[in-house]
């Protein structure tokens, strides 16, 4: 049999600390939240792209809270939503304490005039694909991201496939893709050469 | 034409950059590493990723929840039931609803044999890389008997495609049972054989031991989960942290290794097998009859039997399947993000809804996207011949890194 010991001390799902992570951040953010949601098994705060990167430092680094554990970071449009949203985009960061059992999300309201975000690389390495990805398919640009480029799509695409404006067929990129030649044409052998 | 070249274009002396995949037998799919070669040892290294990009997350905005789960099936082609799970879960959760617990109990006991199946293909392919060619074959030998009971159950091998939103979409065959409680058997002693082959085996620990160590730290930072956050000393299993489905009535273990090296994460895949062999066993006595699928048919699709037969279930299966105003599941306008454990580590689906018939976005959090990134910084100052040590225990699956 295996040496180790198989351990089941997981931490748990607590939902009594749901209440603890809302009074905390209503005390420390206040005003600047656009709003908290509490869901199944999480709390969702909205805020504006400015203070996101305030609220996940705080999750991280307040020792009562200790949201160290990055979940994912994704992007949203809201484009002709059927809900009135602050701005066109979102980005939502999910977080993760083991010390609180509970996750938290940080949805932050991004422009579509400026979509501009302070990047969270600083705080969590996962942050860095993720919102590479984000770039990619919304556009939206992470600042202070030490390498901001495609992920997903090829890197001289052209447009942001996830947007709502973008069609779902795309815009016939796929039959006017490029077809790159290991061996230049010109130098290919010539027909009853080979 | 697009090249190649910035790529690691400024080098230190005496390197040699070198180029893996994406086309690459040791590459699993379609992933490419860019390392710049010292002699054996490598330097430096840079992945790229995107080869097998299917654009799911777009259209699955297009398309409704239930067909969604046909798109699931080709995230983790290894475990499709588990993507058909969490997906299912993600749904339910969002219109809040029941799952009859038959339903219920099938999806642990199918969750858990695909779990079985995802493992014995890494620990199968991770020995192969090292030239272990024996312990592919004993571990494919299980896995097809574990796709002949997919097939049986579901029709299909590898796109199941297995549960409806509410439920499943069929019950489980004549002899489901005594089938599954055979495989187990030989699967266990398979399990044996392999710890047998390999824990003492020179080769194989002098490839593994002490390679492409992880630490604690770096686990929380780049938010890894599963397997290979287990082999570091973390005991997060969602399995535990929140149980969903029957998981609170099983008794399992989580194994967890401290090491956190190629070994460890060996180890900890076959560790699981154990315990997932321990939870279809009590999972297997929960079964009892009853319905499989909910039967709130604002929600659920009717049994498709019915539908050739009564009225009332024809009109529900038409208002969920036909496009149309108020057709489908009309969940509230709201966004919800939902986790199961997958083989891999945590399968997340953030669903943001416009009370519609189709998502208005499908976010997949895959586990492999997020286990990936940590790869080049394992490889630096390793050896070359420790690329493949390494990937094949990250289990990467092009099909969910890239959707």
């Amino acid at each position: 049999m295996s040496a180790a010991a198989p351990v089941s001390a997981s931490p748990v799902y607590t939902r009594e600390n749901l209440a603890v992570l809302a009074a905390r951040v209503e005390a420390a953010f206040g005003e600047r939240l656009l709003g908290k949601e509490e869901k199944t098994q999480y709390i969702q705060f909205s805020v504006k792209a400015a203070d996101a990167h305030d609220l996940a430092r705080f999750l991280k680094e307040e020792p009562a809270l200790g949201f160290t554990w990055f979940v994912d970071c994704c992007g949203v449009d809201y484009q002709r939503y059927p809900k009135a949203m602050p701005e066109r985009f979102a980005v939502v960061t999910t977080l993760f304490s083991p010390a609180l059992g509970v996750k938290a999300q940080v949805r932050a309201f991004v422009p579509a005039a400026n979509p501009r975000l302070a990047s969270l690389c600083d705080l969590f390495a996962g942050a860095n694909w993720t919102e590479r990805e984000t770039f990619d398919l919304y556009g939206i640009v992470f600042e202070g991201h030490p390498d901001l480029k495609r992920i997903l799509m090829p890197d001289d695409f052209d447009g942001h496939p996830l947007r709502k404006d973008y069609p779902l067929r795309g815009r016939g990129e796929r039959g006017a893709f490029p077809v790159y030649h290991a061996v230049p044409l010109d130098n290919a052998p010539k027909e009853g050469e080979g | 034409m697009y090249s190649y070249e910035h790529e690691i274009e400024e080098r230190t002396e005496n390197t040699v950059r070198m180029n893996v995949g994406p086309s690459h037998p040791a590459m699993h799919g379609t992933l490419r590493v860019m390392m710049e070669v010292q002699g054996e040892r490598i330097v430096r290294a840079e992945q790229e990723i995107g080869f097998l990009h299917t654009g799911f997350e777009k259209l699955g905005e297009h398309r409704s929840y239930n067909q969604f789960i046909t798109l699931s099936d080709r995230l983790n082609y290894f475990s499709p039931l588990n993507n058909n799970i969490g997906f299912a879960i993600a749904a339910e959760e969002l219109v809040g609803l029941e799952v009859p617990r038959r339903a219920q109990v099938i999806r642990t006991i199918m969750a858990e044999l695909s779990r079985l199946a995802d493992h014995s293909l890494c620990v199968g392919a991770m020995a192969m890389d090292l030239g272990a060619f024996t312990s592919i074959l004993w571990t494919f030998v299980e896995r097809e008997k574990l796709y002949d009971v997919f097939e049986a159950v579901t029709g299909t091998r590898l796109t199941t495609s297995y549960t409806r939103v509410g439920g499943v979409a069929f019950d489980l065959p004549d002899g489901f049972e005594k089938r599954v409680m055979t495989i187990l058997d030989s699967m266990e002693e398979t399990v044996e054989k392999l710890r047998g082959s390999f824990y003492k085996n020179r080769i194989f620990l002098d490839r593994t031991e002490g390679v492409g160590i992880i630490t604690p730290a770096e686990i929380e930072s780049f938010g890894i989960t599963g397997p290979i956050a287990r082999s570091t000393g973390k005991t997060y299993d969602i399995r535990k942290y929140r149980p969903y489905l029957v998981y609170n009535e099983l008794e399992f273990d989580v194994p967890v290794y401290t090491q956190g090296d190629t070994l460890a994460r060996y180890k900890v895949r076959l560790d699981e097998m154990d315990q997932s062999i321990r939870i279809v066993r009590q999972a297997l006595r929960l079964l009892e009859p009853g319905p499989i699928s909910a039967l709130d048919q604002k929600h659920a699709l009717p049994d498709k039997m019915s539908t050739y037969t009564d009225m009332e279930s024809l009109i529900h299966h038409f208002k969920m399947i036909m496009p149309g105003p108020d057709h489908g599941l009309n969940p509230p306008v709201t966004d919800l993000y939902s986790a199961t454990e997958s083989p891999n580590g945590e399968l997340g689906f953030y669903l943001v809804s416009d009370g519609g018939s189709n998502p208005w976005r499908v976010r997949v959090r895959p586990p492999s996207f997020i286990n990936y990134p940590i790869f080049s910084k394992l490889l630096e100052g390793a050896m070359l011949a420790d690329v493949v040590a390494i990937l094949g225990s990250f289990n990467i699956i092009a099909g969910e890194l890239d959707r």
